[in-house]
C-alpha cells in the first residue's frame, strides 16, 4: 500500500465545462508544428530545411547549448515553414502531414540489459529526451545532468484536466515499460490521487508510490515533490508526464517514437466536449471548427491556470492535454465592485455567492476583474499553496532581485505551475507567474 | 447604462497620452474604474482571475463599519442630549438626527481632504488613484472625538495621508496604520480637544451643560476608582469617540470581517487573548493601590477603544504582521500591550492606539524571525542529508 499525504491547502476553481469521458471522433489535420516556445531557454538551431521530406522521427532542429538534445517531427512528411514573430525567434515549425511516410524504427530494445547511457542515447536520437523537464528551472532535462529522482504525477488536479486514468487505459503496460525505463536514468516517484486510480499507477513498480488527497494543486508534480523528496540547492529532478511515460514505453517496445496524444476539449464556450485521439503539435482546426460558442471566446492550449492562449488555426501545446475554450470577456461592467454578485467566483466570501452553495459551476472568463495594485491583502496566497515556502515573500525577493534571498526562499522547488493559484487569488492582480519566470530566468543566467 | 459607457467611450482619448487632459489621467481613471469594472483580460500568466478586487476588498470594510458608524451617531446625539439634559424629551430619531449632523461635516472633511491628497499625489507620479483611503476616510472619524475641531480633522487627516502613506509610495507601502496616525498627531498636538471631559460632547460648553454633569470616559473614571459597569461599556451608550464605544456594533463588523475573509481571526482572536492575560495578570498581582490595576480584565476590553482597534485597526494587512504565525505574536503584543499603557501610564488613558502603532513598528521584525526560521528549516534539511 503507498503512503497517503493530505494536503488541506489549495482551491478546486469550480468551472463549467467539464468534458465526459468518451472518446469523439475527429479527422487528423494536415498540418503539424513544434513550437520553440514551449521549451523555456532553448535556442533552436534549424537542422531540416523548409521542402525537406521528413519522417515522423527525423531530427528538425536541436538545443544549441546542448546539441545532442534534438527535436524530432511528429508525422511524415514535408516541412512546409518556418514561421518567425518578432526580432526573427522561430515560432512554428510546421510539418504537412504525409498519410504514406513510414515513421522511422529505431529498434526494439529491453531497458533491463541496457546501461544507463545507452537509454540516455536512444531517447536523445529519438527526440523522446524532450519529454523531460528539469528542475529548478521546468527547462528541458540537460542530458549530462545527474538527477536524483524522476517524478510522474499520474493525475492533473486543475480546473477542467484530463483524466489520466482514463486516458491510460488502454496503454497500461507500456505506462510500466516506460517506468521500466526511467528507473533506468533515476529512481522513480509517482504520485497518484486517492480516488480509486487506476492499478497501473497505484500499483506501479518504481522507487516509490505516494498517493496525495486535496483540492488543486495536489496534482502538480512540484507539490509533490515538496512533500516526498524536495529539492535543496545544487539537487536537479527531472519530471515527466503520464502520456509522455507511455510513449516513451512504446518507443522501447515497439522501436516506433508514437506521437499520438488524447487531448480533452473543454470549458464553457466549446461545443461538444470530449476526450480525442490526436498528434503532438497538431493545428487546432478540426477541433474547434464549428466547436466553439458564439462571441469572444479564448482559446487556450492547457487549463486555464498555466495554459497557452492560441488561434483557432494554431497549434496544440507540446505538453498539453487539454484544450480549454472560456468567454474572453472584455467587457465593461456597471459598478461591478458593488454588484452582490452572485455568480461571480472568489476564494473569499466578499461576493455572495458563496449562498449559491459549494456545488455550483462558474462561467468564468479572462477579465482580471480589477486593476493592478501593491500587494495589501495578506496570507490569501498562503491559503492556496500546500509548500513551506513563504510565497509573497519569494515573489518580493524576485521583485527586489535578491538572488540570495530568493535561494534561501526556495525558488528551486516552484515553477509557475505550482503558483498559478496564488496569482488567481491575488487580490492585487499581480502576474505571480512571470514574475517567477523572471526570477527563474535570473538564477539560471547568475547561477546556473 | 450605455449612454454613460459611450460618454466615457466618447471622453477617454482626451485623457490619454497626447490628449487635452491627459494631465487628469489619474482622475480620470478613478472615476471610470468606479463606474464601470475595467474591460482588461488577462495577458500573461493565469487566464482566469479571482473576482475580487481591493476596490471590493475596501467596501466590504467600510459596510463592517457602517454599524459602528450608525451607533456612533446615535451615541453622539444621545451623549450631547445628555449633557444638557434633554434626553427625556427628546425621541429616538431628534438624537440620531442630532448624532448625524455632529459626525457626518467631520466625515466630510476626512474624505474630501484625504482623497484630494491622493488624487493629487496619482496625478503627480501617473499612477493610478488607490482604494485605501476609502477605509481610511471612514476609520478617521469613527476614531475623533465628538466635538473635534473640523479644521484639526482636516490638519490631522492630511498629516496622516501625506507623512503615513504616501511618502512610502502608498497604499500597501506604508508602515502604520494612517487613521491612527491621524489620531495620535491630534493627541499629542491638541490633547486639550482629545481628551478630558468635554471633547466628548457635540456642542460642549459650560453653559448648556447641565448642574453637576460629568463628561469623564470610562477609563478617566476607572483611573480614580468608579468603574462603568461591563453591560454599559458593552452597550455603549457611554462617552468616547465616536465609533468606538459599542462592542455590540464592533462586534457585528468583526463578524462581517471574519465571514468573508477580509480581515485575519488570527489577529483579532490574540488581541483578545493578549488582552485578557495582561489584564488577569494585573488583576491577580497588580497593585492594590492602583484602581487600573485592579479593573476587572472584561471590563478592560470594553473600555476605550480596545475592540475597535483589535477588530478594525490591527488587522490592518499593510501594517500587521504578514506571516500567518507573526499575526498570533503581533496581535497578543497589541493586547497585552494596550493594557500595559493603560495600567501603568495614567497620563495616557487610552493605550490601545499607541500599542498598535508600536506593534505597527515592530511586525515587519517578527515577520522576520518566522521568515528566517523557514530559510533555516531548508537548510537544515540539506545539512541532515549530507
Amino acid at each position: 500500500m503507498s503512503d497517503v499525504i493530505k494536503l488541506k491547502k489549495g482551491l478546486d476553481i469550480r468551472l463549467q465545462g467539464k468534458a465526459e469521458t468518451v472518446f469523439a471522433q475527429i479527422p487528423l489535420p494536415e498540418l503539424f508544428a513544434i513550437k520553440p516556445s514551449d521549451f523555456k531557454g532553448l535556442t533552436p538551431k534549424m537542422v531540416a530545411k523548409v521542402g525537406d521530406k521528413v519522417q515522423a522521427g527525423s531530427v528538425l532542429f536541436f538545443d544549441k547549448q546542448h546539441p545532442e538534445v534534438k527535436f524530432v517531427s511528429p508525422v511524415g512528411g514535408e516541412l512546409v515553414a518556418v514561421n518567425r514573430g518578432d526580432r526573427r525567434v522561430i515560432t512554428e515549425i510546421v510539418v504537412k502531414a504525409d498519410s504514406k511516410a513510414a515513421p522511422i524504427d529505431f529498434g526494439k530494445s529491453d531497458p533491463a540489459a541496457m546501461s544507463r547511457q545507452q537509454v540516455v542515447d536512444k531517447l536523445l536520437e529519438s527526440g523522446a529526451w524532450t519529454y523531460f523537464k528539469q528542475r529548478p528551472y521546468n527547462i528541458v532535462a540537460n542530458p549530462t545532468a545527474e538527477p536524483k529522482a524522476i517524478f510522474v504525477s499520474t493525475f492533473d488536479s486543475a480546473p477542467l484536466a484530463p483524466d489520466y486514468d482514463f486516458i491510460v487505459s488502454t496503454n497500461e503496460e507500456f505506462f510500466q515499460k516506460g517506468l521500466d525505463v526511467l528507473s533506468k536514468i533515476a529512481p522513480v516517484y509517482v504520485g497518484t490521487h486517492n480516488n480509486g486510480c487506476s492499478k497501473a499507477f497505484s500499483g506501479a513498480k518504481c522507487e516509490k508510490v505516494t498517493a496525495f488527497e486535496g483540492p488543486h494543486p495536489a496534482g502538480c508534480v512540484g507539490v509533490q515533490i515538496n512533500h516526498t523528496n524536495p529539492i535543496n540547492a545544487g539537487e536537479k529532478v527531472f519530471t515527466i508526464q503520464p502520456q509522455e511515460v507511455v510513449t516513451i514505453g512504446k518507443l522501447f517496445a515497439t522501436g516506433v517514437h508514437d506521437f499520438t496524444r488524447v487531448v480533452v476539449l473543454c470549458g464553457s464556450e466549446m461545443k461538444k466536449r470530449a476526450y480525442v485521439k490526436t498528434i503532438l503539435g497538431a493545428q487546432l482546426t478540426t477541433m474547434v471548427n464549428g466547436n466553439l460558442a458564439d462571441g469572444h471566446v479564448r482559446l487556450i492550449s492547457g487549463n486555464v491556470l498555466t495554459g497557452t492562449q492560441v488561434q483557432p488555426d494554431g497549434y496544440l501545446g507540446y505538453y498539453d492535454s487539454q484544450l480549454t475554450a472560456i468567454p474572453e470577456g472584455d467587457e465593461y461592467e456597471f459598478m461591478g465592485w458593488a454588484a452582490p454578485g452572485f455568480n461571480k467566483f472568489s476564494a473569499s466570501r466578499t461576493f455572495f455567492s458563496w449562498l449559491t452553495g459549494k456545488k455550483h459551476e462558474y462561467k468564468l472568463n479572462a477579465n482580471t476583474h480589477g486593476e493592478l495594485r501593491a500587494f495589501v491583502v495578506s496570507n490569501e496566497m498562503e491559503k492556496v499553496f500546500p509548500m513551506d515556502i513563504y510565497p509573497e515573500h519569494l515573489i518580493k525577493a524576485i521583485m527586489a532581485e535578491d538572488i540570495d534571498k530568493m535561494e534561501q526562499l526556495g525558488i528551486y522547488e516552484v515553477v509557475e505551475e505550482d503558483m498559478a493559484l496564488c496569482e488567481f487569488v491575488c487580490t492585487s492582480k499581480i502576474a505571480i507567474q512571470k514574475t517567477l519566470r523572471n526570477g527563474l530566468n535570473l538564477m539560471m543566467k547568475e547561477v546556473g | 447604462m450605455n449612454a454613460l459607457r459611450n460618454f466615457l467611450d466618447n471622453v477617454k482619448p482626451k485623457f490619454q497620452e497626447g490628449g487635452k487632459f491627459a494631465k487628469f489621467r489619474s482622475t480620470f481613471g478613478a472615476f471610470e474604474t468606479f463606474l464601470f469594472t475595467p474591460n482588461e483580460t488577462n495577458k500573461c500568466g493565469v487566464h482566469v482571475r479571482d473576482a475580487v478586487d481591493l476596490k471590493r476588498t475596501m467596501i466590504v470594510v467600510v459596510l463592517a463599519l457602517m454599524p459602528a458608524l450608525f451607533f456612533g451617531m446615535y451615541n453622539t446625539g444621545y451623549q450631547h442630549f445628555r449633557m444638557t439634559g434633554e434626553l427625556a424629551d427628546v425621541t429616538f430619531w431628534q438624537i440620531f438626527f442630532k448624532g448625524f449632523l455632529a459626525v457626518l461635516p467631520i466625515i466630510v472633511v476626512s474624505y474630501v481632504v484625504g482623497l484630494a491628497i491622493e488624487f493629487a499625489s496619482a496625478q503627480m507620479r501617473g499612477h493610478e488613484v488607490n482604494e485605501g483611503f476609502l477605509v481610511s476616510g471612514m476609520l478617521i472619524p469613527l476614531v475623533m472625538p465628538a466635538d473635534v475641531p473640523l479644521w484639526m480633522v482636516g490638519v490631522a487627516t492630511a498629516f496622516a495621508v501625506i507623512f503615513g502613506k504616501e511618502v512610502y509610495g502608498g497604499t500597501g507601502m506604508n508602515m502604520w496604520n494612517p487613521a491612527l496616525l491621524a489620531r495620535v498627531f491630534l493627541f499629542f498636538a491638541y490633547p486639550t480637544k482629545m481628551s478630558g471631559e468635554t471633547a466628548w460632547y457635540y456642542n460642549y460648553s459650560a453653559e448648556a451643560a447641565v448642574d453637576g454633569f460629568s463628561g469623564a470616559t470610562p477609563l478617566a473614571m476607572a483611573n480614580a476608582g468608579n468603574y462603568t459597569s461591563f453591560a454599559d461599556a458593552f452597550f455603549g451608550l457611554i462617552p468616547g469617540s465616536v465609533g468606538e464605544t459599542s462592542a455590540v456594533a464592533i462586534l457585528i463588523g468583526a463578524f462581517i470581517l471574519l465571514y468573508t475573509g477580509v480581515a485575519s481571526w488570527k489577529t483579532m482572536l490574540s488581541v483578545f487573548v493578549g488582552g485578557i492575560a495582561m489584564g488577569w495578570l494585573f488583576n491577580t498581582c497588580g497593585s492594590a493601590e492602583n484602581p487600573m490595576a485592579q479593573l476587572p480584565w472584561y471590563n478592560h476590553l470594553v473600555y476605550g477603544g480596545f475592540c475597535f482597534g483589535a477588530v478594525f485597526m490591527a488587522t490592518d494587512p499593510v501594517t500587521s504582521a504578514r506571516t500567518e504565525g507573526g499575526k498570533f505574536i503581533y496581535g497578543f503584543l497589541i493586547g497585552a500591550m494596550a493594557i500595559v499603557i493603560r495600567v501603568l501610564n495614567p497620563g495616557f488613558p487610552e493605550g490601545m492606539m499607541l500599542a498598535i502603532l508600536l506593534m505597527n513598528t515592530f511586525a515587519p521584525l517578527i515577520d522576520h524571525f518566522f521568515i528566517q526560521a523557514n530559510i533555516n528549516r531548508r537548510k537544515k534539511r540539506v545539512t541532515i542529508k549530507a
